[in-house]
């Protein structure tokens, strides 16, 4: 699949938005010590960060103004429900950043702090879905793929959340919480990895073409000489050695978020915030090169038609 | 639930207007679609009796091909150097004044100084009349570089012949042989066939060194090495002559088997036919025992034996000779084998299958005829071996004998026009060879004055050709000369060459129409350009002193003319597929039809036909103007489609003749014709009945209504010819005797070339390349989706054909360390280009080919300078050269066939290396072309964007 | 509805396609794009039509391949288009409800204005049938021709697909496939219509009829001579001896 920018982008921000969200509004339903400067910066933040996925999104869209239509098929399409997360979240959510800043009955904003957290996680599971749900392409509809994002967003929010501390947190639990999801990262994705290497891909060029019978088959002419969007758009195959290298750089950059971000939880002040920014740039980079390999190494089916052997 | 308004009704179109497609020269009819005024859609007239309602890509994509912004807007003059775009707008007077101007003086003082070439038209029996109107012999169409070798082949053979003259019998065969064949003329009757015989069951073997589109669907293909398919054949002739598996009533009732042939090789006669004080063949009659006059349809006459004849002298029957020849271990087909690549068992087999389709078969049609001898036959009995050649074995240097060991091979089996076998379309058959002969030999090319016959015909002797009294040709492209006796379609391919070097003499004026002569349909196509520009140095004019050029779009050629006169497009003005040229009938009915305007025109240009009748007023010729020097046809060239006639009764189109179109074929003309036509679906057909669809060279009943039709003069009997007297008339000359022996230099050649019967000889690249050099042949096949260079201005076609791969065999690849979408180095003894390449394996494995005319110059067709075509295209044609190395005598023959002149494309022998580490850049690269006046090409197409959805929701 | 019929009509139609006769030459994809240029998804924009790199959208496209090795091998010209599956993901993905199914005769089409151009029904699709438009930024897919099928404004004799009817080869047929009695439910058992990619559920409509064995070995007999003895003259007397 071909990894448009934009794309990986959007789910990395919408991804930590969430896992931000999610993380402060649990920690201010639970009692956590946040003071209301963090609180307000990170709940703003967080929707800033999802704000800007799900636009960065609709521009990405041919008709950005008919978008609101994606909103009508929840009961079959995860991307119509994650439209419809996404919307429900906003109103606890914005209730929950609102009681940041003024009153709000306690009641009230516990409940939408409660909700808002749901509703980050259900938005990262429905975005996974989007992807887990498609049968075409074998290394996202896998069981691993949903858990993968949810890791990200309580990583990528974690180490935000932490990134944030010197604005006025006492916990520790936010560093924690960040080693914790790059830790169980870094044992999923080669397990990840490691089962789509031992399954074997479900359709050949065989199945697709239903010439197996004949014997192997080669394409010779790839329909038109000019290009076409199929082939624009899911065409993209990354070379295996360029992906190795990455799936390196990636676990790399797990590794150090993971150091880094333990450093910054077991020092202070000065150093324990440089670490936490640090470990926090580690982890966005991963975010990205884990995006950038979850699309480059996507290999659609449709490329059986157009000189890919297996898929 | 989402309410769906959709409008599954639209109305599609106020308007439907029938005409005849022209996105290439196969004649579908077609059904345009006009709404709102524009074009909403084109689709294949399903009573058309060419492509009964389909339709191919190209026809398809007529759309765009209006739509073109290469078309030309405007006449041209040049004002700079040739090939430097640089032009102005002139109006059509001052365009037509200065054309009359220079045609003028030539016809005035050396008519033949005007060479007039035309390429992919169908107006060859308006341009070939005016040519003669007009007294130069320096005028053909494309078909010397197309297929003259079938042409010729058959018509000196069958008095028909495959191309598009002739068709399988679909309905009937049992066994399909297809030569050659990528496309080919009749494409969607071909591929409606193939469909059909696939469904019947019916086996169909494809010979190709290519197995992709039609033999991609063989039940079986033969990867023949090119140039092979007459040891093939031969192989074939030899195993059923040796099993004794040939239809001999029919080889007695129909053809010259039986005829007897003087045997006394010292003489000047010796190898003709024995005859009588008429003229007529002799024969050995069976039942009396004695010499008699041959007689169609008569079984009675003896296939073999010495005899002798009242001379005294001795003579043996065509057959025997025949079979005397093909017996010979040297036809076996071990001996074909390792040049072929087909196995000598595989070549066993298929005798085999043909013998059992063709006799073991109990096809016979329950119906009765009527022979030429009067007799009536109760059925019409079949021999469903049906056999079909095109370009694979045309555009070889051995193509003419090749085709006719093909029609041998049919004509054993009985198969010619039998049902199952191979079927005329009407006009053929015609008596063999046809009667015209070429009108120009000296004396006939007279100052002001028109030729006495068309240019072009069939020699049947040496002193049919046009040679002055040295031997020299007459005319500039050297056709019916001693290098190319039989070239029936003179040698298009030639013409720019001598025009260049003054051999055998300098030009004033060349005019061409419709052919791409600075690109694709040139042999050695940079040389062709630097002929095109090359100057005098003494005079510093031009080599080629002028060029007219009458073209609709800016194709390559354009920027080298001096004068461009713009054409329209084929839904923008009248045309006549006429009988008189390449009719649109099949085996079951004589047919013709028109064009006519369907958009109207936008710009300043006008059908080259109306030039022509405008131009052949102004000069004056006799068959344009009355008397008083006033134009016969003020109205142009439909005025000329209805009114002209031929021969008494018979002119241009042949339905709804007669003052109130009573009559078909032959009739006074009828004001009102071109309106009918237009009533009847722009085509006119008549239906052969039942009992006058088989054995049409014999058929009583055929051969009447051919002749009430118009078709032939005479409804005599047509005694096919297996043995052909005028070859051997040749080689006689070759060996110098005769009534006109051959000069010297070319005996050698003609002794060798023209035998009688069917003969194989290596292609002649094989012969003087240095084969180790050179291992591979190189090829080319037409893709179904583009017609030669004029398909790339499409916007839709380009995108199926925008350049064009190399394909290699894996085994050549593996040699030359090359993979797919490397670029290689193809070299040729004349010239190198480089391509990328593509390896398959349903491929010869000596052979390379491409797609044919997708590589295009930059900036040509107004598509971007920097467009695919030109970027990643290729032409194979900078490799041929069309000249032959010199031979002994210091004289370069033409790569063409020795027999017919045919240019042989084929030929070609090549080496192939890796190009490492260049741009990925075809080559040969030229100077990017422009052009003025065209408009700026949009950089979006939105076509039908306007029309109703068929939707309702805003 | 973006989920799929719940009470379909018991009509499915579709398309089949005989690798057996269908020789390449792209007419069913060139007449497919000029109908629907000007049809029910009007226009599928070209981009860069006389520039480098066009791109342009289309509803059916014909691929190549080689299949198998040497002389048992094959080259099969493959026609590729929606195949109007029974069960497929690119309806139920669609979050707009602009790709749907009919239950009326199991098309499916994209009802363009409500189409936000996500893509991911493309992406839903194994079988490459769904095209973003360049220009007009919506999906487009083969409607098989759902405006001359029905249309009352056409002769009875072309409410057909443009595709099918333009097939010089005849290499297309339409036809109701949930109908075991049709004449294309027929033609696919008799000659082993397949689908593509049977492994993924989709249950496609439209079947694909195999190319045939070669028939390169008919019977093996070769042909005797004629007259062992009297070589071919002696033949050439039984014969004329008659
Ligand atoms: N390598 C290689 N070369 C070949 C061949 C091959 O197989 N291999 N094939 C050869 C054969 S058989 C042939 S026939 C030739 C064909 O070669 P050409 O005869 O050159 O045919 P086209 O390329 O179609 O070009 C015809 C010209 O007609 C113009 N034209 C199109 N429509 C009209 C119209 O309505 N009016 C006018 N006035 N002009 C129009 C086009 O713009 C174009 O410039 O190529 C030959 N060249
Ligand atoms: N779509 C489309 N149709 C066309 C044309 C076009 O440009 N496009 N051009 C038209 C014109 S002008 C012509 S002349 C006809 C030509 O129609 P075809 O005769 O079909 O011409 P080619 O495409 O040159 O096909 C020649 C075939 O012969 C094979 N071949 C080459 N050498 C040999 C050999 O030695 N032996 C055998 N057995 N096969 C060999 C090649 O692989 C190729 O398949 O097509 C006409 N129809
Ligand atoms: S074969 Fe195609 S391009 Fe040629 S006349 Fe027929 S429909 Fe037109
Ligand atoms: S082929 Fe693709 S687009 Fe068509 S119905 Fe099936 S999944 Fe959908
Ligand atoms: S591109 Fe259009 S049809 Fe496809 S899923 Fe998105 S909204 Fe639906
Ligand atoms: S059915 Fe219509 S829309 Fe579908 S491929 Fe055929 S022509 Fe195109
Ligand atoms: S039109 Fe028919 S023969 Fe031609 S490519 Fe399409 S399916 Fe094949
Ligand atoms: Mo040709």
């Amino acid at each position: 699949m071909h990894p448009a920018a934009s794309v990986i982008l959007f789910t990395a921000s919408s991804g930590a938005g969430y896992g931000l969200l999610f993380l402060i509004a649990l920690a201010a339903a639970f009692g956590l010590p946040l003071n209301s400067l963090y609180g307000a910066a990170a709940s703003f933040l967080a929707l800033g960060l999802i704000s800007t996925g799900l636009l960065a999104s609709t521009f990405h869209l041919g008709h950005p103004e008919r978008a609101w239509r994606a909103l009508s098929q929840w009961r079959s399409s995860w991307l119509s429900r994650e439209g419809v997360a996404a919307v429900a979240t906003y109103l606890p959510a914005g209730i929950f950043l609102l009681g940041w800043l003024f009153p709000l009955p306690e009641a009230l904003w516990k409940a939408s702090a409660l909700l808002a957290a749901l509703g980050a996680v259900a938005t990262v599971i429905c975005t996974g879905k989007i992807y887990a749900s498609l049968k075409t392409i074998r290394q996202w509809h896998h069981p691993l793929v949903v858990p993968v994002y949810l890791l990200w967003g309580l990583a990528t929010g974690a180490l935000l959340a932490a990134a944030l501390g010197p604005l006025g947190t006492a916990t520790d639990s936010f560093g924690y919480l960040a080693a914790g999801g790059l830790a169980a990262l870094l044992l999923v994705k080669p397990l990840y990895w490691s089962s789509l290497a031992s399954a074997k891909p479900g359709s050949t060029a065989e199945t697709a073409t239903g010439l197996g019978g004949i014997g192997k088959v080669r394409p010779l002419d790839y329909a038109h000489t000019a290009r076409n969007y199929v082939m624009e758009e899911m065409g993209y195959r990354v070379a295996r050695k360029h992906a190795r290298r990455l799936r390196g750089a990636l676990l790399v950059s797990l590794c150090l978020a993971l150091l880094l971000s333990l450093g910054a939880t077991l020092t202070a002040g000065w150093l324990s915030g440089g670490l936490a920014l640090l470990a926090l740039a580690c982890g966005l980079l991963g975010v990205a090169l884990e995006r950038w390999l979850f699309f480059a190494e996507a290999e659609h089916k449709v490329t059986l038609y157009y000189g890919a052997t297996a898929a | 639930m989402i309410d769906r308004p959709l409008d599954t009704s639209p109305k599609v179109a106020d308007e439907v207007k029938y005409s005849t497609c022209y996105m290439c020269a196969c004649r579908c009819g077609i059904r345009v679609h006009m709404k709102d005024g524009a074009i909403r859609y084109i689709d294949g007239n399903p009573a058309h009796p060419v492509n009964k309602g389909v339709l191919c890509a190209k026809g398809s994509a007529g759309i765009m091909h209006q739509l073109s912004p290469a078309k030309l807007r405007k006449p041209l003059k040049r004002v700079g150097p040739r090939g430097s775009g640089e032009f102005v707008e002139i109006e059509w007077e001052e365009a037509l004044a200065t054309a009359a101007d220079w045609l003028g003086a030539i016809r005035r003082t050396d008519p033949k100084k005007l060479a007039f070439f035309t390429g992919r038209d169908q107006s060859q029996a308006l341009t070939g009349w005016w040519a003669s109107q007009f007294g130069t012999p320096n005028h053909a169409a494309h078909g010397g570089f197309c297929s003259v070798n079938m042409a010729a082949a058959g018509l000196y053979t069958i008095g028909g012949s495959f191309w598009e003259f002739g068709e399988p019998d679909w309905e009937n065969t049992r066994y399909f042989l297809m030569f050659g064949i990528a496309e080919d003329h009749d494409s969607n009757p071909i591929k409606t066939g193939l469909g059909r015989i696939k469904e019947r069951g019916a086996k169909f073997v494809s010979v190709n060194p290519v197995r992709t589109g039609y033999s991609a669907i063989a039940d079986e293909w033969l990867g023949i090495t090119p140039g092979s398919d007459g040891l093939f054949v031969l192989a074939l002739v030899h195993e059923l002559l040796r099993a004794g598996k040939i239809d001999a009533d029919y080889l007695l009732r129909y053809t010259n088997a039986a005829w007897l042939v003087i045997q006394d090789p010292e003489s000047g006669d010796h190898g003709l036919f024995a005859r009588d004080a008429e003229g007529r063949p002799l024969v050995w009659d069976r039942a009396q025992d004695k010499i008699a006059t041959a007689e169609v349809c008569s079984e009675s006459a003896a296939l073999k034996g010495e005899r002798t004849l009242p001379d005294g002298r001795k003579a043996k029957p065509v057959f025997h000779l025949l079979a005397e020849r093909y017996l010979d271990p040297c036809y076996a087909p071990e001996a074909a084998a390792e040049r072929s690549g087909i196995p000598a068992e595989t070549i066993r087999r298929i005798a085999a299958e043909i013998a059992t389709a063709a006799f073991d078969s109990d096809l016979e049609l329950d119906q009765p005829w009527t022979d030429s001898a009067g007799k009536r036959h109760k059925t019409m009995r079949g021999r469903p071996v049906a056999m079909h050649a095109m370009r694979g074995i045309s555009a070889h240097s051995n193509g003419f004998h090749t085709c006719r060991a093909i029609h041998l091979l049919q004509l054993l089996l009985g198969s010619v026009d039998s049902p199952g076998g191979f079927r005329y379309k009407p006009p053929f058959p015609r008596p063999i060879p046809p009667g015209q002969k070429p009108a120009g030999k000296p004396g006939q090319v007279k100052a002001g004055e028109p030729l006495p016959g068309p240019p072009l015909g069939f020699p049947t002797s040496p002193e049919d050709l046009l040679v002055e009294a040295d031997g020299s040709p007459v005319r500039i492209d050297k056709a019916f000369s001693w290098e190319a006796p039989l070239s029936a379609h003179g040698l298009m391919h030639l013409v720019i060459r001598n025009a260049w070097a003054g051999d055998p003499y300098p030009i004033d004026t060349l005019f061409l129409y419709m052919a791409n002569m600075a690109w694709n349909s040139a042999m050695n196509t940079a040389g062709t350009i630097e002929m095109l520009t090359d100057t005098d140095p003494e005079t510093g004019e031009y080599k080629i002193p002028r060029i007219i050029y009458s073209d609709a779009f800016f194709s390559e050629t354009v920027p080298y003319a001096d004068l461009i006169l713009p054409d329209t497009t084929y839904l923008e003005r009248h045309d006549c597929i006429s009988l008189l040229d390449r009719p649109i009938c099949d085996a079951d009915g004589v047919a013709d039809s028109i064009r006519q305007p369907v958009v109207e025109l936008d710009r300043d240009v006008r059908p080259f036909q109306d030039v022509l009748i405008d131009l052949g007023t102004r000069l004056g010729l006799p068959g344009l103007t009355k008397e008083d020097g006033a134009t016969k046809y003020p109205g142009g060239y439909t005025d000329y489609l209805v009114n002209h006639e031929r021969k008494p009764g018979i002119g241009s189109l042949a339905g709804w003749r007669g003052e109130n179109g009573e009559s078909e074929g032959r009739g006074a003309p009828n004001p009102k014709q071109l309106e009918r036509y237009i009533e009847k679906q722009c085509f006119w057909r008549h239906e052969l009945a039942p009992e006058e669809r088989y054995f049409k060279f014999a058929n009583r009943d055929y051969l009447e209504t051919a002749k009430d039709l118009g078709l032939i003069d005479a409804a005599e009997p047509i005694v096919l010819q297996l043995y052909s007297e005028p070859l051997q008339r040749f080689r006689l000359a070759g060996e110098g005797k005769g009534p006109l022996p051959a000069p010297e230099r070319h005996r050698e050649r003609l002794a060798d070339y023209f035998d009688p019967l069917p003969i194989w000889y290596p292609p002649q690249e094989d012969e003087v390349g240095d084969a180790t050099s050179f291992p591979l042949h190189a090829v080319t096949q037409r893709p179904m989706a583009m017609y030669h260079s004029w398909g790339s201005q499409n916007a839709w076609l380009r995108q199926i054909h925008g350049h064009n791969p190399l394909y290699i065999p894996e085994g050549v690849a593996k040699e030359a360390g090359l993979e797919d979408g490397d670029w290689a180095w193809v070299t040729s003894r004349h010239g190198r280009i480089k391509a990328p390449v593509k390896i398959m394996q349903g491929v010869n494995g000596h052979t390379l080919w491409t797609w044919n005319a997708i590589g295009k110059r930059s900036g040509a067709w107004n598509l971007s300078a920097d467009a695919e075509e030109s970027q990643r295209g290729f032409l194979l044609n900078h490799l041929i050269d069309e000249l032959l190395p010199e031979r002994g005598s210091g004289y370069r023959y033409a790569s063409s066939d020795p027999v017919t002149g045919q240019a042989a494309w084929y030929d070609l022998r090549v080496s192939i290396e890796k190009a490492e580490g260049d741009s990925a850049q075809s080559a040969p690269r030229f100077a990017t072309l422009t052009l003025p006046g065209l408009p700026e090409p949009p950089a979006v197409s939105r076509y039908g964007a306007k029309d109703s959805r068929g939707r309702k929701r805003p | 509805m973006t989920s799929l019929p719940d009470n379909p009509s018991g009509k499915q139609l579709g398309l089949v396609i005989d690798l057996d006769t269908c020789v390449g030459c792209q007419a069913c994809v060139v007449s497919c794009k000029e109908w629907n240029t000007g049809g029910y998804p009007a226009p599928l924009t070209d981009i860069s039509p006389y520039g480098p790199e066009p791109l342009g959208a289309w509803l059916n496209r014909v691929h190549s391949y080689e299949a198998g090795e040497g002389a048992a091998g094959r080259t099969v010209h493959f026609p590729r288009s929606c195949l109007h599956c029974a069960k497929p993901d690119c309806v139920t993905v669609c979050p707009t409800g602009a790709s749907y199914k009919r239950a009326e005769d199991g098309i499916v089409l994209v009802d363009e204005d409500l189409c936000i151009g996500c893509g991911l029904c493309a992406w839903a699709c194994p079988y490459g049938a769904r095209e973003m438009d360049p220009g007009e930024k919506v999906m487009k897919k083969c409607t098989l021709c759902v405006d001359r099928i029905y249309n009352e404004n056409l002769p009875e004799a072309d409410r057909q697909p443009a595709c099918v009817k333009a097939c010089p080869s005849h290499a297309r047929h339409f036809g109701d496939l949930a109908d075991p009695e049709s004449e294309v439910s027929i033609l696919v058992a008799a000659r082993g219509g397949y689908d593509l990619m049977p492994e993924l559920g989709y249950q496609p409509s439209n079947k694909y009829l195999p190319p045939r064995a070669s028939r390169a070995q008919e019977d093996g007999r070769m042909l005797e001579d004629a007259k062992p003895e009297g070589g071919f003259l002696g033949w050439l007397d039984d014969l004329l001896s008659r």
